[in-house]
C-alpha cells in the first residue's frame, strides 16, 4: 500500500515537472525570438529605414521606404480579393449554405487553406507571369489574395453563426424577407468578429514569402504602377538575410521587427474590435 | 363544442383554422385542430409542454415554414383568404400577422431603430412620419414614457420588462392587425408580467390577439376565449369564464384544477 502510494506520487511529480517543463520551454522559445528580434531590430532600425531607397550593394545606409510600400500595395490588392470573396463566401456558407454543395465549398476551402504557399506562387507564376513576361505587383497581390480566401471565408461563418437565431426570427416575424434580414440584422449584429476575422486573415499573409518570389519577385528601386515586380518586406529579409554583408544583415532585422509590429499591431487592433461592445450572443 | 372549437364565440371570426396538421419529421405535433380565433379579442392557448400550443401558434404567421422537415396539412384562413395558398407570400403575411416571442429578442441597435425597423423595411423613408409611428407604437406598448429622452440608446441597456414591451412596439409598428404573442412574460417578474398583462387589455380594442401562456391565471386574467391543447389535440376551446368555471371535459378540468400537468 505504501509502496504504491510513493510510486503514484512520484509519477505525479514527474509528470506534472514535465509539463511544466513543457510550457516554459514554449514561453521561453517565444520571448526569446520576439525579445531577440526586438533587440537586433530596434538596434539597427533608424528614419533611414523608413523613409530611403536600398543602398547600392557595397555601399553602407539606405533603408527599405521601397518595400514597406510595395507590401502596402500588395495587401491592397490581396484584401481586394480576399475580403470581398471571402466575406460573400461566408455569408452564403452560413445563411444559405445547406446540402452537398455547402460541404463541398467548406472542404474546397479547407484544402486550399493547406496548399503550401509556394505552390499558389508557381500557379500565379504560370497564369499571371509567364505569359505578360515579367514579374508584378499585381501577380504578387493576387498570388496572397487568394490565400487570404480560405480563412476569411471560415471567419466571416463562424461569426455569422454565432449571431442568435431570436433576432432572425424577430426579424422574419415583421415580415422582412431573407435578404433583408442577413443584411439589416445578422451581418450588422456580426460584424465585430468579422471585421476580426479579416483583419487576422489579411495580417496572416503580410508575412508570407514564398508566393511572392514567383510573383512580385523583388526590386531595390520604387515600383511604379502595379505591372512591375516589387520590393515587399518579408522577401527583402529573405534576400537580406542570406547576403554576406553585416550592413544588409542589421536591415533584414529591422525589416523583421517593422513586420513584426505591423503583425502585432493588426493583432490586437482585432482582438480590440472582438473586446468593445461584447458578443452578439449578449442579447 | 368540445374538442372542435368552430363557432364556439359569439364575435366574429378573424382567423378560422380547419382540420391543421403538423409533423416535424415522423412526430406529429398538431392533430386536425379546428378553431375560431374570434376578430379584437383575446384567444389564449393552455396546456402542458409539448402539447402543440406554440406550434399552432406559429402556423398562424408561417414560421414553422422555416424549420426543416415540417410538413403542414389543413386551412388556416385570416379574413377568409388561405394563408398557405401558394399565391400567398408569407413575407407579406408576417405584416399583417404580428409576432412577439418568449424571450425578448430586441436587435443589437437603439431603441428607435427597434421600433422603426419594420417600418424601414416596408418602404417608410420619411423621418418625420418614421419619428410618428416610433413615438405611436411605444406609446401603444406602455413604454413611451420610459424611453422618451432615450430613443438613442442601445436596447439591450433596457431592463427584461421593458425589452419584452420594446419588442411589442416593434411588432405593433409595422400595423398588424393579428398579434401572437409565445409565453411573453415567462421570463419577466411579476410587476412586468401586470405590465404586460395589461397592455394586452388595451391592445385588443385594436387588435386580434393569440396568446400562448403556462400560466393558467394569466389565461384567466387575459383571455376572452380559452383553447385547452393536449398531446397534440384540442380538447375544449370556449369562452374564458365557462372553461375556467364548468368545463364540459373532464380532462380540462383536470388540468386547469392543477390535477395534472
Amino acid at each position: 500500500m505504501n509502496h504504491h502510494y510513493l510510486r503514484r506520487r512520484l509519477v505525479e511529480r514527474i509528470m506534472f515537472a514535465t509539463t511544466v517543463g513543457a510550457t516554459a520551454v514554449t514561453l521561453g522559445v517565444l520571448f526569446f525570438l520576439l525579445g531577440y528580434l526586438a533587440w537586433q531590430g530596434a538596434t539597427s532600425l533608424s528614419l533611414d529605414f523608413f523613409i530611403h531607397l536600398p543602398a547600392p550593394v557595397g555601399e553602407t545606409g539606405g533603408g527599405m521606404a521601397n518595400a514597406i510600400v510595395g507590401s502596402g500595395k500588395l495587401l491592397l490588392i490581396a484584401a481586394l480579393i480576399g475580403v470581398p470573396v471571402g466575406f460573400m463566401g461566408g455569408v452564403w456558407l452560413a445563411e444559405y449554405g445547406t446540402g452537398w454543395l455547402a460541404g463541398a465549398v467548406r472542404y474546397a476551402a479547407d484544402v486550399l487553406n493547406g496548399v503550401p504557399s509556394i505552390v499558389i506562387g508557381v500557379i500565379l507564376y504560370a497564369v499571371l507571369v509567364r505569359p505578360f513576361g515579367h514579374f508584378s505587383t499585381l501577380a504578387g497581390g493576387v498570388a496572397l489574395g487568394l490565400m487570404m480566401i480560405p480563412v476569411a471565408v471560415r471567419a466571416t461563418e463562424e461569426f455569422l453563426r454565432l449571431v442568435p437565431g431570436s433576432l432572425r426570427e424577430a426579424a422574419l416575424a415583421l415580415g422582412a424577407p431573407k435578404w433583408i434580414v442577413i443584411v439589416r440584422v445578422v451581418i450588422p449584429a456580426g460584424m465585430r468578429g468579422i471585421a476580426a476575422g479579416l483583419i487576422l486573415a489579411l495580417a496572416r499573409v503580410a508575412g508570407e514569402t514564398a508566393p511572392l518570389l514567383f510573383t512580385a519577385l523583388n526590386n531595390r528601386f520604387w515600383s511604379p504602377g502595379w505591372s512591375q515586380p516589387t520590393a515587399s518586406l518579408p522577401v527583402m529579409i529573405f534576400t537580406y538575410a542570406i547576403a554576406p554583408y553585416e550592413d544588409w544583415h542589421r536591415q533584414a532585422w529591422a525589416a523583421g521587427l517593422v513586420l513584426l509590429v505591423l503583425v502585432l499591431g493588426a493583432n490586437i487592433l482585432a482582438r480590440a474590435a472582438l473586446s468593445r461592445g461584447g458578443s452578439p450572443a449578449a442579447s | 363544442m368540445t374538442g372542435d372549437g368552430q363557432a364556439a364565440a359569439d364575435a366574429p371570426t378573424k382567423i378560422a383554422v380547419r382540420e391543421l396538421t403538423v409533423h416535424y419529421g415522423s412526430t406529429r405535433a398538431l392533430a386536425s385542430v379546428s378553431l375560431d380565433v374570434p376578430d379584437r379579442h383575446v384567444t389564449a392557448c393552455i396546456g402542458p409542454s409539448g402539447c402543440g400550443k406554440s406550434t399552432f401558434l406559429r402556423c398562424l404567421n408561417r414560421m414553422n415554414d422555416h424549420i426543416r422537415g415540417v410538413r403542414i396539412t389543413g386551412r388556416v384562413t385570416i379574413d377568409g383568404e388561405d394563408v398557405y395558398a401558394p399565391s400567398v407570400d408569407p413575407v407579406a403575411l408576417r405584416q399583417r400577422v404580428g409576432m412577439v416571442f418568449q424571450k425578448s429578442n430586441p436587435f443589437p441597435k437603439s431603441i428607435f431603430d427597434n421600433v422603426a425597423f419594420g417600418p424601414r423595411i416596408h418602404g417608410e423613408r420619411d423621418p418625420v412620419r418614421l419619428r410618428g409611428i416610433v413615438e405611436r407604437s411605444l406609446r401603444q406598448s406602455a413604454l413611451w414614457e420610459e424611453v422618451s429622452d432615450r430613443l438613442d440608446r442601445s436596447a439591450l441597456d433596457l431592463s427584461g420588462g421593458q425589452q419584452q414591451r420594446l419588442c411589442i412596439a416593434r411588432a405593433l409598428a409595422v400595423e398588424p392587425e393579428v398579434l401572437l404573442m409565445d409565453e411573453p412574460a415567462s421570463a419577466l417578474d411579476p410587476i412586468a408580467t401586470a405590465k404586460i398583462e395589461e397592455l394586452i387589455h388595451e391592445l385588443k380594442e385594436q387588435y386580434t390577439i393569440v396568446i400562448v401562456t403556462h400560466n393558467m391565471q394569466q389565461a384567466a386574467r387575459v383571455s376572452d376565449y380559452t383553447a385547452y391543447f393536449y398531446m397534440g389535440n384540442l380538447v375544449e376551446f370556449g369562452p374564458t369564464e365557462r372553461l375556467f368555471t364548468n368545463p364540459s371535459r373532464p380532462e380540462t378540468e383536470d388540468y386547469i384544477t392543477g390535477r395534472f400537468g
